[in-house]
Parts: structure tokens; C-alpha cells; sequence
């Protein structure tokens, strides 16, 4: 593989999160390298989805503190966190609905746009050779991810499979350093799962993209991932590469399920 | 390039290439949509890129007869791989893109194929699976790169390099290049074309340069095509008519391919290039149709009620006007009408509203959609033609345009019926061979040079030929006149309440059918007219339903009356049967095609009943479920007259 795993960019030490008197995490620390395809699984209400928020700093841990390519941070801001490279998706889409593809995958863009909003609005300038340039980028997210028969589909009326693909493009769009998905194949059909690990992988392997995941379909995790993280209850329960995740008693007890 | 005394006679393929490069070198070629937006390549840049190609085949072995194997949609780089390899005096060799890797690996060992250019990690991945099998393999070269960075085999390499590799080639050494287009023939052969192997194993079919740029040159005078042309190019490579329309006729008239960004965009592609010229199988016209239907069917009723005002204009006079038929000047001004707020913007949203000539072939096309896209002004016309023919044997004039015949026979085409009414063909564009299959040309082509095309027809009074059926079903009657299964029941099917009929008559005094009715669209019909019924075997009894199926028989009869060949194959007496046909009892093909034989023993009682002038009969038949399950269906059938008419007096009245 030409890929090669490097050192750590992203260290999470001693995370805790609580809300009010429920504790979504609680002393949770774990590292991702860069290039590497990082999972994050555990049961509903493990606090994945809060574990990812942590890191693209929409939530503000109690505890703990964020080291993100060597600055240490009590917690993150979302703003710092697309500034330096990470962009992410949601587990129920966030698209805009009435935009068409090329358009919402073009909001990916926005923090590369430098001209200001009277050239923008004017389409004047520097404005016209800057948007050129990242409609151009958009049509390579587009013909990476194989959608070009409905760039100009308003996204409301795309299948859901399709949704998840236009908002991993929009995601793509920013050229981040570092993605978090949240479980990007959620209520999809095998094949559907099959391009978007295909994708994945790509993305992974063609522009070195770190990738943090969450994923309920084990099958998926454990062929993709290069270490996996486990939650229970908030509190991390394992950590290390699929296979010596899957023989772990205590993960195999409490997600994967077997007689106790 | 420079050297007109090699091409002063253009009578291969790199001689016309180079020709138009000199002639033409900044028109377009060839334009592919890329990242959104449509990238022309002229004719100079082509013809450039093809030197690069072939020089680099060359440099990487590439010997003159050597074939070369071409897998994938397409693509602009394909094409040039085509012409590449007939610089050289190679054989290009298209595969079906969709086909899986095992037959591939037949054609690739039939072919003796050691070069193939494929599009892209898909296709390379299926020659990689079927390394073994083919040893004969020896370099894959890619067109797309994408995801190709850790494939370190030597087996494989890119367009890219090959380019680059050919360039420096043509720099070094630019006559290598221009001997070899010199020493091509017009006798060699340009391209193998696979058949597709309905019967038996695939043949590579052999043609000439000669054989298609005569078909090409003979197309493009029929239908007046010039360098202006647009067409795009989205069927199959390795069928005929693609290698024909695509490629010979562009080549010889100069004008530009069309490649559609991908298989799914065809339809916007097809809106935003407007091409002049166009092809398209049945299927893709009756999905067009079905689309707009459905889409007017939720419009407001104002638009409703004028686009079904500009559709009784169409369906009265469209035809006769594009035809250049008089007509009343009433009848001229609502057309125009129409066309302003209806046929108009329909063409456009089609796509349609630059087509000088569209053709469709493939498969028989129901008079209804064919006089809707004719009636709306789209120059739609029939073609008929095989592989073995380049597709072309027969066309259809403009302005004389019958929906059941293929046309006059093509420039230069000569057709001949034999005894049995098989449809004999001679011409420039006639197969050389069968690839390595001596046995087979020899069977297909009789001593006087003659191609047996293996399908039945005749020619009407005005010289139009009519394809009936294949030659092995058709029979005579005992009245001596042919008998053709498969024409009457394809007349019979093309009524929306008939599913699939049998028609027997080899051998007898007259001609009887059996009917399977459509159960939905029959079921429609009588609950509209507040008809209860229990299933199929109940409808099909109902005498309302027997009545709607002696009608449509009835009109048939009155259509074949007016065709002295067909007079005495009118329909006599017929049944409903009382169960569908169905592949799992054996009765169709997994493709549905009827299995005549077995039908016939299986309803032996049936015909017998059918002949034997008796009006009821009692049937009990095996059937098998889906789930497996054995039951059996029981039924009394009637059996019906049907008004039959005499020759000259239906012509008359027709």
C-alpha cells in the first residue's frame, strides 16, 4: 500500500462530558494517526455521535483536553476545526434541501472563498476567476463520487443513499485533512454500503485523508478500519486493530453480542 | 501527414482520418463532456492522437494483422484506438463493456488477442481475472487511470504513457507512421464484429474497409449527411450499427461524435448536444413517450387540454406534412400552431429539435409510437441490416415511409428472395469470413456470392421489403401461399389487450390462433364497463372480452386482406386461452419468446378443436407455481369465428 500510516495528529486525553446530570463520556482518551481509518462503535446512546462532536469541537467537554496536530486545547471551536482541515458529515443529512447538488457541494467551498460579498454579489473580478476555480473542484468531488447525472438535482428529491454521497462530496469539497463521518451508511442497501466503503477507501487512499468513522455494520468496521475505538455507556471499553477488537470479552459482551 | 500521394485514394480508414485532418483541421471531431463541460477535439488533434496511439502500439510490439482488443463505453480515446490500430494494419476487436469476464475470455482466445485497450480499473480487473485462461494476452492498456496507482503489474500500462511513448516514436521516426497507412488495402479487413451468439458460440464477423466505407458512403448519400452532422455515440462499441454510424459515416463525411459523460447522463447529454442525426432502439423511443404521457398526466388541465389539442393536429396531419404530402391549409396553420406551443418545446425538452434523420432498428416498432415520433415532425425512419450486412440492406426513403416495411434496398445493395422466401443479400458490404470459421462462411454465403440473412420476407407493390419472420418458421398453407407465424401474431400484439398469441397454419386450409389476453389491461377494460370477474381463467371466458378479442383479430384481418401475399393468412377461428402462457411450465423461453413446438403438442386437443369446426372444447392443463407446487387449471373454451374478408374487395375498402 502506498498509504503509510504516520504519527498521531489528533490525541483525545481524559475527555468528560456530561449534560446536566447525564454523562455522555466519561474519561475517555484515544488517538488517531494521520492517514489511517479510525472507528469509532459502541450501542445506541454509546456517545459516538458526542465523541465526534468533541472533536470538531461542537461540544465542550467538562474534562479533558484536545490536542489537534500539536496544539493543545482545553476544547475545540467548529470554526478553528474547518480552518484547520476537519470537515465532517451528520448522521441525519444536512443538506440543503431545495439546493441542487452542484450547489450544496459548492457550500463545501465557502471557507476557500477569499473576495468579498460585493464581488461575489456583483460576480465581478476576482470574484468570476475565483468561482471558475472552485466550480471546477466541485466537478472533480462530482465525477470522483460518480454523481454527474444528477448534479443538477435539487437534493430533496434524491434517494437517501444518494443524500449520503452528495454530503460526503460537500465534505470533500473543503479538502480537509481530516473527515469525520457519522455513520455514513445508516439505512442503507448492501450495495449501496459497497460504494460508499469503495468510496471511503478511495478518498483514504487517493488524497490521504484521515478518516474517523462511526459505524453500526460490524462487517464494514472490521474490513475497513485500520483501529477501532469501542464505547459502552460513555466509558471506552476497548481500543486496537479490528481483529484483537473483536476477540475482546469485554466488547464481544456488550455490542457484539453473545450469552452471558 | 505529409504525403498525398498515399491518400489520394481514401479507401481505407487512416486515409480518410488523415484526409480530414488536412481538409478540415480545425472542425470537431469529437466532443466528450469532462468535469460538466462539453471538450471538442478537431479533426487535427484526432488524427494527432491516433499517430501517438499507433506509434505507440507499435513501439510496444503491435504487428500488422495482430488484433486488437477494445473494451469499454464510449470514449473519445476508444475511438482512436480503432483508428490506431487500422494505421497499423491491425484488426480492432470491441467487446460488449457489460459482458462478464468469461466471455470475454472467449472472444480474447477466439480472436488470438494479444493487445487490448480497456477503459477503465473495471475492465482491467476482468482481463486480470482471466490472465490464465487467455495466455495468448500481453499488454492491457487503460484509458482511465482512477484507482489504477497500485496495480504495479508490467502487464498493464496507461494511455498516457503509451501516448507519450508514441510521440516520441513519431518524432524520431515520422515516415514509420505514414508507410504504414500506405501499405493498408481497401481488402483487408477494418474490424471483427462479434455476433451475438443466439445460435451457438459467438462468430467474429470479418470486415472489410472497402465493405463499411461503402455502406457509410452509400448511408450518407441516402440521407443527404453532411460534415455538419451531430450524433451521439452511446450504444455499445462492439455493436454494428455504432461501428457504422459512430464511426464509418463520421469518417466519411467529416462530422462529429457525440460521447455522453456517463451511461446515466445520456439524456441530458442527448438535450444539451441536439444532434441532427440519432439512432435508437424501439425501447428507448417508448420510454421517451411513456415519460411525457405520465408527466402531462399531472398537469394542469389547461396545458392537458392543449397539448391534446396539438396531439389530434399531429396524429391528423403531422405525418402527411413531414411527408410533403398536400395538405389543406387549415390543417398546415394549426399544425404550426402546435408546433409553436406544443410539438416545439416537446422536441426540445426531447432533445429532438434538430433531427434531420433518426432511424431505429432492433426490434419490430408498434405503429402507434412510430407514427407519434413521426407525427410530431421527428424524421423517424426504419432500417434493416446484421452484422454480416454492416447494417445495411435496406433503408427507408424519406418521404415514403411505411411503418410495416424496412424500405428499398440500400445504394448499392442487391436483395433477392430465394424458393422458401428467404431474404438473399449481395452487395460491397458483405462479410469477408467468419473468423477462422471456413465451415460457417461457407454455409452463409451460397455460390453465387449470395449472404443468406436467414430471415423471411417479400417485397410489397412499391418495392418496399417486409421482413415477416425468421425463414425456419415459415411455412405454406395448403393453398400454397406462405404462412408466417410471427407476423401475424406480432400484428396481433401490438394491441394492448393481447399478451401473446400463437398462430398455427403450416400444413392447413386456413390459419387459427391461440390469444393470451393482457391481464391488466383487459381487467381494465371491463371494470370500467362494471364487469366482475374471479381471475385470469375467468376473464378470459367473459364474452365481452371474447368480443374485444374478435375485434382486434377482425381488424387484422382486414389489414392482411389488403396484402395479396398475407390475403390467405387471415384468422379463422381463434381462442382465449385459459391460462398465460409461462416460461416455468415450459411453454416460453426465459427471454419469452413462444416455444412453438411444445405449445402445439402440449394443446394438441386445442388445434384439433380449432380444425375441426367444433365451438367448445374442454381442456385440463398442469401448471406449475411459483413456490413449486403441481395444480391443475380446467376450462370449457369457446371457440370463435372471426369475419374474415376477401383480397380485392379489403383493398378497396383499404
Amino acid at each position: 500500500m502506498a498509504r503509510e500510516i504516520g504519527d498521531v495528529i489528533l490525541k483525545m486525553e481524559g475527555i468528560s462530558l456530561s449534560f446536566g446530570g447525564v454523562k455522555a463520556l466519561t474519561n475517555i482518551s484515544f488517538d488517531v494517526r494521520e492517514h489511517e481509518i479510525r472507528s469509532i462503535i459502541g450501542p445506541n446512546g454509546a456517545g459516538k455521535s458526542s465523541m465526534l462532536n468533541v472533536i470538531n469541537g461542537v461540544y465542550h467537554p467538562q474534562e479533558g483536553q484536545v490536542t489537534f496536530r500539536g496544539e493543545v486545547r482545553r476544547d475545540m471551536e467548529p470554526h478553528k476545526a474547518a480552518k484547520q482541515g476537519i470537515a465532517r458529515t451528520f448522521q441525519n443529512i444536512a443538506l440543503f434541501k431545495g439546493m441542487s447538488v452542484i450547489d450544496n457541494i459548492m457550500t463545501g467551498r465557502n471557507l476557500k472563498m477569499k473576495c468579498n460579498v460585493f464581488h461575489h454579489a456583483l460576480h465581478w473580478g476576482k470574484a468570476r476567476a475565483e468561482e471558475i476555480e472552485h466550480r471546477k473542484k466541485v466537478e472533480e468531488v462530482i465525477d470522483f463520487l460518480e454523481i454527474q447525472n444528477i448534479r443538477k438535482t435539487p437534493v430533496g428529491r434524491l434517494p437517501y443513499g444518494l443524500q449520503k454521497r452528495v454530503e460526503l462530496g460537500r465534505a470533500l469539497a473543503a479538502e480537509p485533512s481530516m473527515m469525520l463521518l457519522d455513520e455514513p451508511m445508516a439505512g442503507m442497501n448492501v450495495e449501496e454500503k459497497q460504494d460508499m466503503c469503495r468510496f471511503i477507501l478511495d478518498v483514504n487512499d487517493q488524497f490521504g485523508t484521515t478518516i474517523v468513522l462511526i459505524e453500526h455494520d460490524m462487517g464494514v468496521v472490521m474490513d475497513i478500519s485500520d483501529r477501532v475505538v469501542v464505547l459502552d455507556y460513555g466509558k471506552k471499553i476497548g481500543d486496537g486493530e479490528p481483529d484483537e477488537v473483536k476477540n475482546n470479552p469485554d466488547v464481544i459482551a456488550a455490542y457484539l453480542g453473545t450469552s452471558h | 501527414m505529409s504525403d498525398p500521394r498515399g491518400q489520394a485514394e481514401l479507401n481505407t480508414f487512416p486515409r480518410l482520418l488523415m484526409q480530414h485532418a488536412q481538409q478540415r483541421p480545425n472542425r470537431p471531431a469529437m466532443r466528450e463532456k469532462e468535469y460538466g463541460i462539453w471538450q471538442t477535439y478537431s479533426w487535427a488533434e484526432v488524427a494527432q492522437n491516433v499517430r501517438a496511439i499507433a506509434c505507440g502500439l507499435a513501439e510496444l510490439g503491435f504487428k500488422r494483422g495482430d488484433r486488437l482488443g477494445i473494451i469499454g463505453d464510449n470514449r473519445p480515446r476508444l475511438y482512436w484506438s480503432v483508428a490506431a490500430c487500422q494505421c497499423l494494419g491491425g484488426i480492432p476487436v470491441m467487446m460488449y463493456q457489460d459482458a462478464v469476464a468469461e466471455e470475454m475470455a472467449y472472444v480474447l482466445q477466439d480472436a488470438e488477442i494479444k493487445f487490448a485497450v480497456v477503459e477503465d480499473q473495471e475492465q482491467v480487473d476482468k482481463m486480470l481475472e482471466i490472465r490464465e485462461q487467455c495466455p495468448l494476452l500481453e499488454h492491457v492498456i487503460y484509458d482511465d487511470s482512477r484507482g489504477m496507482r497500485h496495480y504495479a503489474d508490467t502487464f498493464l500500462l496507461g494511455l498516457d504513457e503509451l501516448q507519450s511513448m508514441g510521440t516520441a516514436h513519431d518524432k524520431s521516426q515520422p515516415d514509420f507512421l505514414d508507410g504504414e497507412i500506405r501499405k493498408g488495402e481497401p481488402d483487408d479487413v477494418s474490424v471483427m464484429l462479434y455476433t451475438s451468439g443466439t445460435t451457438g458460440k459467438p462468430k467474429g464477423v470479418c470486415q472489410t474497409h472497402d465493405a463499411f466505407i461503402q455502406s457509410a458512403k452509400g448511408g450518407c448519400q441516402f440521407d443527404k449527411l453532411t460534415e455538419n452532422e451531430d450524433i451521439l455515440s452511446y450504444l455499445p462499441m462492439a455493436w454494428v450499427g455504432d461501428h457504422l454510424f459512430s464511426y464509418a459515416q463520421a469518417m466519411v463525411s467529416g462530422f462529429t461524435i457525440n460521447c455522453p459523460e456517463s451511461g446515466e447522463t445520456v439524456m441530458t447529454d442527448l438535450r444539451e448536444i441536439g444532434p441532427t442525426y440519432y439512432f435508437a432502439p424501439p425501447r428507448v423511443f417508448e420510454n421517451l413517450l411513456t415519460t411525457v404521457l405520465i408527466r402531462m398526466e399531472d398537469a394542469s388541465w389547461f396545458k392537458r387540454k392543449i397539448f391534446g389539442f396539438a396531439m389530434d393536429v399531429a396524429k391528423r396531419c403531422g405525418a402527411e406534412i413531414l411527408d410533403g404530402k398536400p395538405v389543406s391549409t387549415s390543417d398546415r396553420f394549426q399544425y404550426w400552431l402546435s408546433n409553436l406551443l406544443i410539438l416545439g418545446p416537446l422536441k426540445n425538452v426531447l432533445g429532438f429539435s434538430r433531427i434531420r434523420v433518426a432511424y431505429t432498428a432492433g426490434a419490430a416498432i408498434g405503429p402507434d409510437l412510430f407514427r407519434f415520433y413521426r407525427s410530431i415532425g421527428i424524421n423517424l425512419k426504419q432500417l434493416y441490416g446484421q452484422t454480416e450486412t454492416c447494417a445495411y440492406v435496406c433503408l427507408q426513403p424519406d418521404g415514403q415511409i411505411k411503418l410495416d416495411s424496412v424500405g428499398k434496398p440500400a445504394p448499392g445493395v442487391e436483395v433477392k428472395l430465394a424458393e422458401n422466401g428467404e431474404i438473399l443479400v449481395k452487395g460491397p458490404m458483405l462479410l469477408k469470413s467468419y473468423y477462422k470459421r471456413p465451415d460457417a462462411t461457407a454455409e452463409s454465403i451460397n455460390e453465387d456470392g449470395y449472404f443468406l440473412t436467414g430471415d423471411a420476407g417479400f417485397f410489397d407493390e412499391d418495392g418496399h421489403l417486409k421482413i415477416i419472420d425468421r425463414a425456419k418458421d415459415v411455412g405454406k398453407l395448403n393453398s400454397g401461399s406462405i404462412f408466417a407465424p410471427n407476423y401475424i401474431e406480432n400484428k396481433l400484439k401490438f394491441f394492448q389487450h393481447v399478451k401473446e398469441a400463437v398462430a398455427f397454419g403450416n400444413d392447413r386450409d386456413y390459419v387459427t390462433a391461440f390469444v393470451n389476453i393482457d391481464l391488466e389491461a383487459v381487467g381494465n377494460y371491463v371494470e370500467r364497463r362494471g364487469l366482475a370477474y374471479s381471475g385470469y381463467t375467468d376473464l378470459a371466458a367473459q364474452p365481452m372480452v371474447l368480443q374485444l378479442i374478435k375485434e382486434c383479430v377482425e381488424e387484422i384481418n382486414a389489414q392482411l386482406a389488403a396484402d395479396p401475399m398475407m390475403a390467405d393468412s387471415q384468422i379463422k377461428r381463434f381462442l382465449i386461452l385459459h391460462k398465460e402462457l409461462d416460461a416455468d411450465d415450459g411453454e416460453l423461453t426465459r427471454t419469452r419468446k413462444v416455444r412453438r413446438k411444445f405449445v402445439s403438442e402440449r394443446y394438441a386437443v386445442l388445434i384439433d378443436a380449432l380444425y375441426s369446426g367444433k365451438s367448445e372444447q374442454h381442456i385440463e392443463t398442469d401448471v406449475k407455481y411459483e413456490d413449486g407446487r403441481q395444480g391443475k387449471v380446467s376450462a370449457d373454451l369457446k371457440i370463435e369465428e372471426a369475419k374474415t374478408f376477401a383480397p380485392q374487395a379489403a383493398k378497396t375498402a383499404a
